[in-house]
This record gives structure tokens, sequence and C-alpha cells, in this order.
């Protein structure tokens, strides 16, 4: 098996004296796009955190590019080539859909990604680059919040719950543009509540369920009966 | 012809109060911190100013370019050792820590340079003036610090809405978390704001200097002055803090011009009518 770009090894995370993650291990393969999957309060969020610096970890729980992270903080995540989509989309209020964009874009990491390609890739911002980001539609943020991520040109971009709260249609639209991502050589990380469009979208797939692993696999090879019972327990 | 003397007196010194505003108004708007220390930092800049022109002999004025440099290092080093640490989202650790600098550096002030009061000499410009109409007489000195203010907001202004700088304050204004996300680490854009806010007191604390007697105990007056600038401005623009400045500094002037005992309370007045009538402040931020 080559030497996978995302490993992390058997994660513990704690709040306080909670207990989130219970010995987590997941590979993403350069130009993977792996999905995790698992219903509320599973740990998907915290999984992603850990993998961002957002909440330090052990040491080598989290190996990126053959590189331990586990204890990074984000900003130097990032500049390695992790960039996450945060849940909520939150975007920055008081900047433009542009200023938004080109944040994303002040590291200066070099790859394919600049203002022109997030413009081609998501059309519909482009009209709107000079408005505040608050003025945008659901969709539309989620668009430059995507755009915003992508303008670090990460190896691996992490996306938390991009379809929360957007009308169907549009929860379509955002994954069809996921391919053109991953051909300019980005691995993808989706936690995604609505499973069927995971499944359709990822190659591998992992179901937590209460901070473990409940199910690892390619989306090819997993029965909806087998997804479900690590979904919701047996 | 007396009163538009006074009222140009009062715009002309608002520029100063500006700065002190400007400076302010800039950590608040990045990092939510009430700089409590802001006025003995102006001393602090002024007294610095005259340590520099005492060793080499230079025209203050020109010190500012030795001042300025300096306080800024001291921002940053503020800032990260100390301030940083008290950022959170309780906001009372930094205005006790930065009360107990205020207390810090005025005593250390006093140790070192003695309660005696202070001035710079600029030589003949500090006396220079021209008539603009007949009867109508504008100070040099006052006119240069007025236009080395609107230079200093206008700077800051577009620093702040125009380039890569002042976006990474925003976006780390916003959100902080998201902002580390994006790859700016906050301890290095607030150090950054904070450098940034003490330069330009550097070049208030300098003209101060030249302008009047300075001691180590006119701090917290001046942060007064400061914050009345930023609340009758408001938070929406730099541009607020220069209105702000000279409401306060024609206030005073036409106060002081009434009785010379009521020139300090005319601007506390001012600055009680705005914020009972227009709380937020003449360029409020727009919400998004």
């Amino acid at each position: 098996m080559p030497e996978p770009l995302l490993e992390v090894r058997a994660l513990d995370a704690f709040y306080g004296d909670f207990q989130a993650l219970f010995g987590v291990s997941l590979r993403v393969a350069a130009g993977e796009v792996v999905a995790v999957i698992g219903a509320n309060g599973a740990g998907k969020s915290t999984l992603l955190k850990c993998i961002a610096g957002v909440i330090a970890s052990r040491h080598d729980a989290v190996v990126f590019d053959g590189e331990p992270i586990g204890e990074a903080p984000a900003f130097a995540v990032v500049a390695r080539g992790i960039a996450l989509v945060p849940e909520g989309r939150r975007l920055f209020s008081s900047l433009s859909v542009e200023e938004n964009l080109l944040i994303g874009g002040q590291l200066r990491r070099p790859g394919p990604w600049t203002l022109p390609r997030i413009y081609e890739l998501f059309p519909a911002l482009a009209a709107r680059r000079h408005q505040p980001s608050t003025s945008l539609s659901g969709g539309e943020q989620q668009m430059v919040a995507i755009g915003r991520a992508l303008m670090c040109n990460p190896k691996l971009l992490v996306c938390d719950e991009i379809s929360l709260g957007l009308a169907p249609i549009v929860v379509r639209e955002i994954y069809a543009r996921l391919p053109s991502i991953v051909a300019e050589g980005s691995s993808l990380v989706i936690v995604e509540q609505d499973v069927v469009q995971a499944l359709k979208a990822a190659n591998q797939v992992y179901c937590l369920q209460e901070g473990r692993v409940a199910l690892a696999g390619a989306a090819a090879t997993l029965t909806r009966e087998t997804i479900s019972a690590a979904y919701f327990g047996a | 012809m007396e009163w538009i003397n006074i009222v140009i007196q009062g715009v002309l010194i608002g520029g100063l109060y500006a700065m002190f505003a400007a400076g302010l108004a800039l950590i608040f708007g990045v990092m939510r911190l009430v700089n409590i220390a802001h006025g003995d930092l102006i001393v602090l800049a002024a007294y610095i100013a005259l340590m520099t022109t005492d060793t080499l002999g230079i025209n203050p004025l020109l010190a500012i370019v030795i001042v300025v440099p300096i306080m800024a290092a001291i921002g940053y080093g503020l800032q990260r050792v100390l301030l940083n640490r008290t950022l959170g989202d309780d906001i009372l650790p930094p205005l006790l820590v930065t009360f107990g600098l205020s207390v810090i550096i005025q005593n250390a002030l006093l140790e070192l340079f003695t309660a005696d009061s202070r001035r710079l000499r600029a030589g003949a410009i500090e006396v220079a003036s021209f008539p603009l109409a007949e009867g109508v007489w504008i100070g040099v000195l006052p006119l240069l610090q007025f236009v080395v203010a609107v230079a200093v907001i206008g700077a800051l202004q577009l620093l702040f809405y125009r380039t890569a700088f002042g976006r990474a304050f925003r976006a780390t204004s916003d959100d902080q978390s998201v902002a580390q996300l994006m790859g700016l680490d906050s301890r290095h854009v607030f150090a950054l704001a904070m450098a940034l806010s003490l330069a330009v007191i550097a070049v208030a604390g300098v003209f101060i200097a030249i302008r009047t007697n300075f001691d180590p105990a006119i701090g917290p007056a001046r942060l007064i002055f400061g914050f009345e600038a930023v609340i009758i401005g408001g938070l929406g623009s730099m541009w607020g803090t220069l209105a702000g400045g000279i409401i306060l500094g024609v206030a005073q002037a036409i106060g002081a011009q009434i009785n010379p005992g009521w020139q300090l309370l005319a601007g506390h007045l001012a600055f009680l009518l705005i914020l009972a009538l227009r709380p937020e402040g003449l360029f409020p931020k727009v919400k998004g």
C-alpha cells in the first residue's frame, strides 16, 4: 500500500473530562475522496478539528505527508496544506466575497487555485465579488467558504457538513463541483449527514459511532444494511 | 473674528485628539482590548522623544522618525509577551492588566525623569504663524500637526480597507478561530495591530511634547480625550475618529473662551450630549 497523504493513528480526543474520540484511525491516499459519516455527536466534527489543528492531539496521532502534525496549531497546519471548510460556513462578515477569498490566498502556497479559477469553478460568485459576504444566499456562502479554503491551495481539503441547511438542488450543484477539485490534485475528506450523497461522492467511507470507527471500507462495497447497522448501532 | 480664530484652534487641536483616538479604536476594533495604559504610552513616547533630542541634539520633529519605530517595537513586544495572555472571553483581565501597566509606566517615568514638567523645543516653528484672512491667524505648528493627523488617519483608513494587512486585521477581528484556519496567527496579527497603534501615538506624543508642558502624570487625561473622541466618532471608520477629535477640540476651545475653567467641562459636555443623542457615534459600524 503506498504511503498515505494523511494518516490518523489511534486518535483520542477530549473536551475537558469528556472523551469524544476513542482510538480513531483513518487513512487518506493522494487523490482520494474519503467520507466520514455518523449520527449527531458521533465525533465527526471533532475528528476534523483534530486533523486541522483546531484541537491539539498527541504528536504522532495525525501524520500528514510523512510528518507528525498532531501538536501543530491550526495556522501551521494550513501552511502545510490542509484547509478546512468549517461547519456553518463562517465567512468573515465584514469582508466582501473577494476579500474572503483573498484571505485564503494570503499564505501564497503555490498551486492551481487563483481568484479567476475560483470564479470559473463557481460562476455565481463572479458577479457578486464586491458584495458583502453576508448578502449572499446560503449556497453561495458555501461556495465562498469552499473557494476560500481552495485559495490556500491545499493538498487536502476538509469539508465539514457542506450540505447543512441547503436546498437539495444547491447541494447537488456543490457536490457536482467536487470532482474538478480532486482533478486539480487535492484529496478530500468530507463529513456528511446525508449518507446517500456521501456514498456517491466518496471512494472510502468511515462511519463513526460514539467516538469509535464502527465501519470502514470502499464506498462501492458497502451495503445499505451494513451502513445502517454501523450508523445506528446494533 | 475672534470666534473664527477659536474654532480654528479647536479644529487644529482636534487633529491631536484624533491621533489618540485612532490608536485606541484600532486595537479595540481588532482585538476588543480597551487599553487603559494608552495615555501613559503617549507620555512615554514624549519622554522617548525628549531623550532622543537630548542625546542626538536634533529637532523634535525629526525625532519622530526615531520615536515611531521604537514605540512600534515596544507595542509588538508588549502584545506578544503580556497582553496576548490576557485576551479571552472575559474582558476584565486586559482591563486590569493595562490599568496596572498604566500605574507602572507613570511611576517608572516619575522615578527616571522626576515630576518636573518638561517641554521639547522645536525652534522658530513653535511661534510661527500666518494670516489666513483679515484678523484670522493660523499657527504653523498646529497646522502641521493637523495635516499630519489627517495624513496618519487617511493612511490608516487605506491600510485597513485596501491592503492585505488590513484585510488580515478585519478577518481576525471578525472570527479569530477561522482566521487561524486560514493561516493567520492571531498572536502575530494582534501584535502588529498594537505596534501600529503605538506608532500612531508616537507621532501624537511628539506633538504634545512640543505644544505643551508634560510630566509623568498627564497620561490618564489624554486617555479620556481619546475615549471621548472614539465614542463621538463611532467605530465604523477611521474618519469618524477625526470627526470625534475635531468636535472635542472645538468644544474645548469654545468652553475655554467663555470661561477659562470650562475648557475640559465643555469637552465632556459635548461628549455626553452625543452619547445621549447618538450612542453609536457619528460614524457607526454598519451591521452586515
